[in-house]
């Protein structure tokens, strides 16, 4: 009997295993939460969209939480979230700062004009390398970052009223609840 | 037209390796000669079509072959002919396909050296080999074709992905495959041992020199990652218990157990089942890291790109290797417990111990591979437990590995003294303690430091002490047999490494700052002076360097160049400046610039002083080399004389009659 151990051992290991594909399979990689949760933000120096003569760094924005919101005017799925950043972007109580990702300035300007600029700022990384840095794999992504500059949330793929009420609202109370 | 012939071979391939899997099987079975003898020809046959196959895919990559689509994905018209080369195994396809070839090398070299063995027991091991190529091959040609072609053709390529394009990188997968696969060889000749029920002590010498050598390429394999890691990840660790890792260091921790099992087994016939059952869990181990790896059930940094249908293949083939022979195992292994009867006092018992926290720990490290896993499965949430986990229990569980392995070589097989003991505990000890108070005083009485010299002295001198007692008691020339010398030099290893870990834990410094240039900093007893960066390209890249000139007391060490290269496709890496030294690393990365877009400003930098940190891969190494010498014994040799044929035949008849 003990020699059937190793065996029923291994087919404990087997179960488990079919269990992770199915699970995989039943569930967006995308959610599994990113290494840079709690994690400080990496350091980042961007030129405005509208003034590329000055920029925003992450230190320059220390001191209050904000959420940066990854966007292009090539991303389609961007445009889905648009209309809900527009509606309750201005309700989240933090400010909204978008994220202009591997774009032509000109295109993003006339597609902000276009649907609407919910942003309080908007930086541009054209060339995307401090994207990557963020570990941004495509747009729309968003992130949550506190007043210490430590990312909390983050959210891939379109914001959705839904998203915003189960993960982002919860996680921006938290936020508050610890800086008064 | 060539890639398509590339397939074919890969066919043509699975077709032999199908006939070396059953025929020889069935011959064995049968008594029948004629079917035993074409387990060699089917394996020569079936390495050259892997050989033609994988020589296709190098020479697509020569060629610029984008047309294939593995050759797109993976290297550009830039990419140096050298990497080029690696990119072969640079991804999920072309790395099977590697895997293969060096599954056909080992099976070609056995093939070569077994002509000695018993007939009959040749033909089974061969086959064993055959069928494990079967489904290799079968994964490869149905989920993960590595000549499927890219319709239209691409002008140019994506590019070998930037991490990999290092030299570390480029010996890391061949060499740790050769000790994956080499497992395969013990594996194979234990499912041999239960197939036929002899249970002789023979064939556990046989398999003894393979599993040495495969744990040899193991050990070689994991440095060269380490060492990969800590120049390229820019975060100057060397070891980071993700789950590619551990899928490499399970079964290296089983290895080492099989190595010591392998050796009580073959000279005291005891522990038969348990040598057995270590063979097929340090190859099951070695399946399961490919299946970790190339499943996406786990996710992990280096990890190839997943799909499912690959997981699922790689599923039920492990069910049917390890789940068939662990069958195999309860129907066959030994009943009785055999060999020579051991006392509490003897070497047994000490290797038992080793034996038992290596797989204990091997299993430890399962478990934490596993518990994100787990963790889903039980609906706990996502949890996963990283280095706190593993920091705490892994050395836990070594502690007594490390305490009682200076003891092993002293004590008998069967029935030990108590006595001589006694004053190699008092020698070694004295040593210990001395050490560990004259190295109190240079690392500012750092308990984790005292305690790595402490416990390296310890276990040095115990070897040490051993060389010399066989020098002395030895006759000349009989002094250090392959064997014992391999066994002295992985031990120093172990030494070497445990003072390596402790020491560089404890006493590295390390300091993020911000430089504008001109300015020094003062680590570790070295300044560190940034004179500026600038921009500089390579074949295939551009890079920001930074100048690090580096002085002690005035004199000047040396100019360390960090870079971040930006390579074609955009991706950035930290190419990270290591002065490297016997007694110290020094190590710079380049973070960002202060200001972006001018990079002759301040610059964000990491700088470390990391003291004994290139003893860990020393000893390593020594690890490594000790796994080959004791390969090398002469005394593993097959000899087979007149008689034993007669016995072959004696056994085929006796067979064949059962």
């Amino acid at each position: 009997m003990s020699r059937l151990l190793p065996l029923f051992g291994f087919l404990l290991l087997v179960g488990l295993f079919g269990f992770g594909i199915w699970w995989n399979t039943q569930h967006d990689q995308n959610e599994v939460p990113s290494p840079l949760i709690n994690k400080p933000a990496p350091a980042f120096v961007l030129p405005l969209l509208d003034d590329p003569t000055r920029t925003v760094s992450k230190a320059s924005l220390l001191g209050k939480p904000y959420l940066l919101n990854v966007f292009a005017s090539w991303c389609f799925a961007c445009g889905e979230e648009h209309p809900t950043l527009m509606a309750e972007g201005s309700q989240l109580g933090v400010m909204l700062l978008g994220y202009d990702y591997k774009d032509a300035p000109d295109d993003a300007k006339n597609w902000l004009r276009e649907h609407g600029n919910p942003y309080r700022m908007v930086v541009a990384d054209r060339p995307g390398r401090t994207a990557i840095d963020f570990g941004v794999y495509g747009a729309p992504e968003s992130f949550l970052i506190d007043a210490k500059g430590v990312i909390r949330y983050k959210h891939i793929g379109p914001i959705t009223p839904e998203v915003i009420t189960k993960e982002l609202k919860p996680a921006i109370a938290a936020l508050q609840k610890e800086s008064p | 037209m060539t890639p398509e012939l590339g397939q074919l071979a890969l066919i043509l391939a699975l077709l032999l390796a199908l006939a070396q899997g059953v025929l020889p099987l069935i011959g064995a079975w049968r008594g029948n000669r004629a079917l035993m003898a074409t387990a060699r020809p089917a394996a020569a046959g079936q390495a050259v079509f892997v050989a033609i196959a994988f020589g296709i895919l190098v020479w697509a990559f020569l060629h610029f072959d984008f047309s294939v689509r593995y050759v797109a994905d993976n290297s550009n018209l830039e990419l140096p002919w050298y990497y080029r080369i690696a990119a072969v195994w640079g991804a999920h396809e072309g790395s099977l396909l590697l895997w293969i070839l060096i599954l056909n090398v080992w099976t070609v070299a056995l093939a070569a050296f077994s002509q000695k063995l018993p007939e009959v027991f040749a033909a089974r091991v061969l086959a064993v080999m055959g069928l494990v190529a079967v489904g290799f091959l079968t994964f490869i040609l149905f989920t993960s074709d590595p000549f499927g072609r890219l319709l239209p053709m691409p002008g140019d390529g994506a590019d070998l992905n930037p991490v990999l394009q290092d030299p570390g990188m480029t010996f890391h997968p061949p060499v740790l495959y050769m000790g994956y696969v080499g497992f395969s060889v013990a594996f194979a000749f234990s499912i041999a041992g239960l197939l036929g029920g002899e249970m002789e002590q023979a064939w556990v010498r046989w398999a003894r020199p393979w599993t040495n050598a495969a744990w040899g390429f193991l050990t070689a394999g994991i440095v060269a990652g380490s060492w990969w890691a800590y120049a390229e990840l820019g975060w100057g660790g060397w070891w980071f218990w993700d789950p590619v890792e551990n899928a490499s260091f399970m079964p290296w921790l089983v290895g080492l157990a099989l190595i010591h099992a392998q050796a009580v087994t073959e000279k005291r016939g005891s522990l038969r089942a348990w040598t057995i059952l270590l063979s097929i869990f340090a190859f099951s181990l070695s399946l399961l890291g490919t299946f970790l790896v190339r499943s996406g059930v786990l996710t992990s940094v280096h990890a190839f790109a997943s799909d499912p249908r690959r997981g699922i293949f790689i599923l039920a083939f492990l069910t049917i290797v390890v789940g068939g022979s662990l069958l195999l195992y309860a129907l066959r292994a030994p009943k009785v417990a055999g060999g020579k009867p051991f006392n509490v006092v003897s070497r047994e018992t000490v290797l038992l111990i080793g034996n038992l926290l290596f797989a204990v720990a091997s299993a430890m490290v399962l478990l934490g591979t596993l518990f994100p896993l787990i963790g889903d499965a039980l609906n706990l949430g996502k949890i996963s437990v990283g280095p706190p986990y593993f920091g705490f229990l892994f050395p836990l569980l070594m502690l007594p590995v490390v305490v009682l392995m200076p003891f092993g070589p002293y004590l008998r097989w069967g029935k030990g003294e108590a006595a001589p003991l006694k004053g190699l505990l008092l020698r070694i000890t004295i040593a210990a303690v001395a050490c560990a108070i004259i190295a109190a005083f240079f690392v500012d009485g750092q308990l984790k430091a005292i305690v790595g010299v402490a416990a390296g002295v310890w276990i040095a001198a115990g070897t040490l002490l051993f060389a010399y007692k066989r020098w002395r008691e030895a006759p000349r020339g009989r002094r250090y047999p392959a064997e014992l010398a391999g066994m002295l030099l992985a031990h120093l290893g172990m030494a070497v490494f445990v003072m390596g870990v402790l020491l560089s834990e404890t006493l590295s410094v390390t300091s993020d700052v911000r430089m504008a240039p001109g300015q020094t900093q003062h680590i570790g007893g070295y300044d560190f002076r940034f004179d500026g960066a600038h921009r500089t390209t390579g074949p295939n890249w551009t890079a920001d360097q930074g100048i690090v000139v580096v002085t002690r007391n005035g004199n000047k060490v040396g100019t360390m160049l960090p870079q971040k290269r930006t390579y074609l496709r955009g991706q950035v890496q930290t190419e990270s400046a290591i002065d490297a030294g016997f007694s110290r690393d020094l190590y710079v990365a380049l973070g960002e610039p202060m200001d972006a877009g001018n990079i002759q400003g301040a610059w964000s930098l990491r700088l470390y002083y990391k003291p004994f940190i290139r003893w860990i891969w020393g000893g390593g190494l020594l690890m490594m080399v000790g796994g080959f010498t004791a390969a090398a014994d002469k005394r593993f040799r097959i000899k087979r004389g007149v008689d034993e044929v007669a016995r072959t035949d004696g056994l085929l008849a006796q067979e064949t009659r059962a």
